[in-house]
């Protein structure tokens, strides 16, 4: 998984049957100082996380699991909400 | 996902046979803000998209999840046809 924020959201109207309910957010992956690394992405979000939290994501078909047993098309989803991370 | 826009067609009369009666289009990755960053990828359009839309694009093996793509070799789809982009920042 990978640590990145939460920086906005994506609607659409019209789209693959199976993503109809699920909530399209944009997340920024962070480095280790918590700064942006790489391109933001969208990812489904199966916690309810919201604009600004830090959360983690999982890539590849994965990111269906948590709608077994539809499988919508993703390859990005937030599956956790961050309360606080910490490096040694 | 990406985002992504449309930038072209794709026509290939020999390919997969299981590519039969798909359509091909050329996206562009787009970053939030709708500026061209990146690649052109050819993806499978699943939701009647055409040139000019911005979309959104599934990569990897999760493409053949995507309406009518089971068992597809095919590694992008477009799955939805983006009306808004809201970056909080």
């Amino acid at each position: 998984m990978q640590i990145a924020r939460v920086i906005g959201e994506v609607v659409a109207t019209r789209k693959d049957e199976n993503l109809t309910g699920l909530k399209l957010l944009i997340v920024q992956p962070l480095n280790a100082d918590r700064q942006p690394a790489g391109k933001p992405l969208v990812a489904v979000d199966a916690v309810g996380a919201g604009a600004g939290e830090h959360v983690f994501f999982v890539r590849g078909k994965e990111a269906s699991f948590p709608y077994w047993p539809e499988e919508p098309p993703v390859d990005a989803g937030i599956v956790g909400i961050i309360d606080h991370w910490d490096l040694g | 996902m990406l985002l992504a826009k449309i930038v072209g067609t794709v026509v290939a009369t020999r390919k997969d046979p299981r590519l039969d009666s798909t359509k091909l289009l050329v996206v562009r990755a787009v970053d939030p803000k709708g500026k061209a960053d990146g690649a052109y990828i050819v993806a499978v359009d699943t939701v009647d998209s055409g040139v000019g839309e911005t979309v959104l694009v599934v990569s990897g093996s999760s493409a053949r999840m995507a309406s009518g793509l089971k068992d597809c070799p095919v590694d992008a789809a477009i799955v939805g046809v983006i009306d808004s982009v809201d970056v909080h920042e």
